[in-house]
């Protein structure tokens, strides 16, 4: 309802405190009259009134006389109210509603915040506290986000085929973000924050609603269930990290996995491969396996290797040269490795020396082991990783 | 329509690559031969060497005026020019076609249009006649 107010009114801000107004207003009629027949109609049209309201005291420009004379329109002769059962229509606006918040004219952090709370419904206190940012600051980092898709006239829409592609990726890029942080916290005292994990799945599973023929918007959702299925197993009752080749796996959500697998089926019969399938489809081994020593670690260095020619990155290089040393020895895993420590992206990558250090123990090197994983303690902001660390380099001795 | 100002910033490079620059002028004419066609372009300026500029500030009795751009910066403004477009995706388009974005950077900016000039005035207390409108723009 909010995102087909905003259409109607052309204006986040104003369709927001609208909205607010009339479920204000909404408690006490209702409290004295009754709850309406149709409920969500009533919000609307008030909301719809308030919208009108706050644009006739605003006299300023000759812009907002246009968005008046259509809300008014609106108003005299309603559209197709979009009844609860009617998708399309609220569909529609929601798929415009993100496309608008993850505008590549808004800062990476501005687009989160926006998707987060247009989208996810999170007020600007619980966004704040998943990111580690105080309460005013993320409340105007919102607003101005606002006011630029405004000032700008960042258009409502759902961008032209030639610009589709591009943009799309752009969203599932912001979903993808909200999922990692949540899942491996990059600050903070718990490794998960399971409600940023919640929400980017839920944003997954509205994106594939919206636009069901693409198949990395299958390949994001698969690939964030599979890793959110093993939330219980990796972090023990006193909030320590357990790594994948000691975890429970009878704590494993198997709803989630056979979810994921079902969309990650999706993704592949629509034959156009991506990233974020390439990486459902390594999780999917590795859950798939009957234990870690059973893990098809060749397949995936395979698939890493599919991925770095798809996007090639440091950090799917690093990967790869993981998979590579589960595979065929640490040797091998330690050669590919080497480039790395020249890419200065990676100096400060606490996962690359923690993987050297890895490789180093498997070698029989526990001094260098020792010393990589010293440099990898020191790298990382993130206590419950931390603590890990701290017990391989224990363990070395 | 809403105006844009897509102000274009380069660094200025030694003399034969700005003759490689130069010599590009056709593809610079039919870009905006093409905004023009298309019922876009508001107007465009290419400004002289950053060498050639004068800043002004008149903070007390006497105007102070120094040799130079208001900033030394890398990329320096080189021209501009200002577009009727509907929306900001329109206006982006327009700054990643324009055939200087490959060297240089595009700022796009919104025009303020006068009338809303005129409100954040009256806004502040200011007693602004209608006719200002005209003036401002």
């Amino acid at each position: 309802m909010l995102a087909t107010l905003i259409r109607q009114a052309g204006d986040f801000q104003l369709a927001e405190d609208a909205v607010q107004d009339a479920f204000e207003a909404a408690v006490t009629a209702w409290r004295r009259d009754g709850v309406p027949a149709n409920p969500g109609a009533w919000i609307t049209t008030a909301a719809r009134r308030r919208a009108i309201d706050r644009l006739r005291r605003d006299r300023s420009v000759a812009e907002r006389a246009e968005r008046l004379a259509e809300l008014t329109r609106l108003d005299v002769q309603p559209e197709e109210e979009p009844s609860m059962g009617d998708e399309s229509a609220i569909v529609d606006d929601r798929l415009r509603l993100i496309f608008t918040c993850c505008h590549p004219a808004l800062q990476m952090p501005a687009r989160v915040a926006l998707t987060l709370r247009a989208l996810g419904g999170m007020t600007t206190g619980e966004i704040a506290r998943a990111f580690l940012v105080a309460e005013p600051t993320m409340g105007k980092r919102i607003v101005r986000a606002k006011r630029k898709i405004a000032d700008a006239r960042i258009p409502y829409r759902v961008p032209a085929d030639d610009e589709l592609p591009d943009r799309l990726r752009g969203v599932l890029r912001v979903v993808y973000l909200i999922f990692n942080e949540g899942y491996a916290a990059t600050g903070g005292d718990r490794l998960v924050r399971g409600e940023l994990c919640d929400e980017a799945i839920r944003l997954g599973e509205l994106l594939s609603r919206l636009m069901p023929d693409d198949a990395e918007v299958w390949g994001l959702s698969a690939l964030m269930l599979l890793h959110d299925a093993r939330r219980a197993a990796r972090v023990d009752s006193s909030g320590g990290y357990v790594a994948l080749d000691a975890q429970d796996r009878s704590l494993w959500d198997q709803d989630r996995i056979r979810e994921g697998l079902v969309r990650l089926e999706r993704a592949v019969r629509l034959r156009r491969p991506g990233e974020y399938q390439l990486q459902a489809a390594i999780t999917a081994l590795q859950i798939q396996a009957p234990d870690a020593e059973g893990t098809d670690w060749a397949q995936i260095a395979e698939l890493y290797g599919a991925l770095a020619r798809l996007n090639p990155s440091p950090v799917v290089e690093l990967n790869r040269a993981v998979a590579v040393g589960l595979a065929e020895g640490p040797a091998a895993g330690l050669a590919l490795l080497e480039p790395l420590f020249s890419d200065s992206t990676l100096e400060r990558y606490q996962p690359l020396h923690a993987a050297h250090a890895e490789l180093l123990s498997r070698a029989g090197d526990a001094t260098g082991a020792a010393r990589a994983y010293q440099r990898a303690i020191a790298l990382t902001a993130n206590a419950v990783e931390r603590g890990e660390l701290e017990r391989r380099l224990g363990a070395l001795r | 329509m809403p105006q844009y100002m897509l102000l274009v910033y380069q660094e200025e490079v030694d003399p034969a690559e700005q003759a490689e620059r130069e010599a590009e002028l056709p593809v610079f004419v039919e870009f905006f031969r093409s905004l023009r066609e298309a019922g876009l372009l508001v107007g465009v300026q290419r400004l002289r060497s950053v060498e050639s500029a004068t800043s002004v500030r008149a903070r007390g009795e006497e105007a102070e005026i120094t040799d130079g751009p208001f900033a030394v910066t890398k990329e320096v403004l080189a021209g501009y020019y200002i577009l009727d477009c509907p929306d900001l995706d329109e206006a982006l388009k327009q700054a990643a076609r324009f055939p200087g974005a490959r060297y240089g950077t595009v700022e796009v900016r919104p025009v303020m249009p006068a009338d809303e000039w005129v409100n954040a005035a009256r806004a502040a207390g200011a007693d602004v006649p209608d006719e200002a409108v005209k003036d401002l723009a």
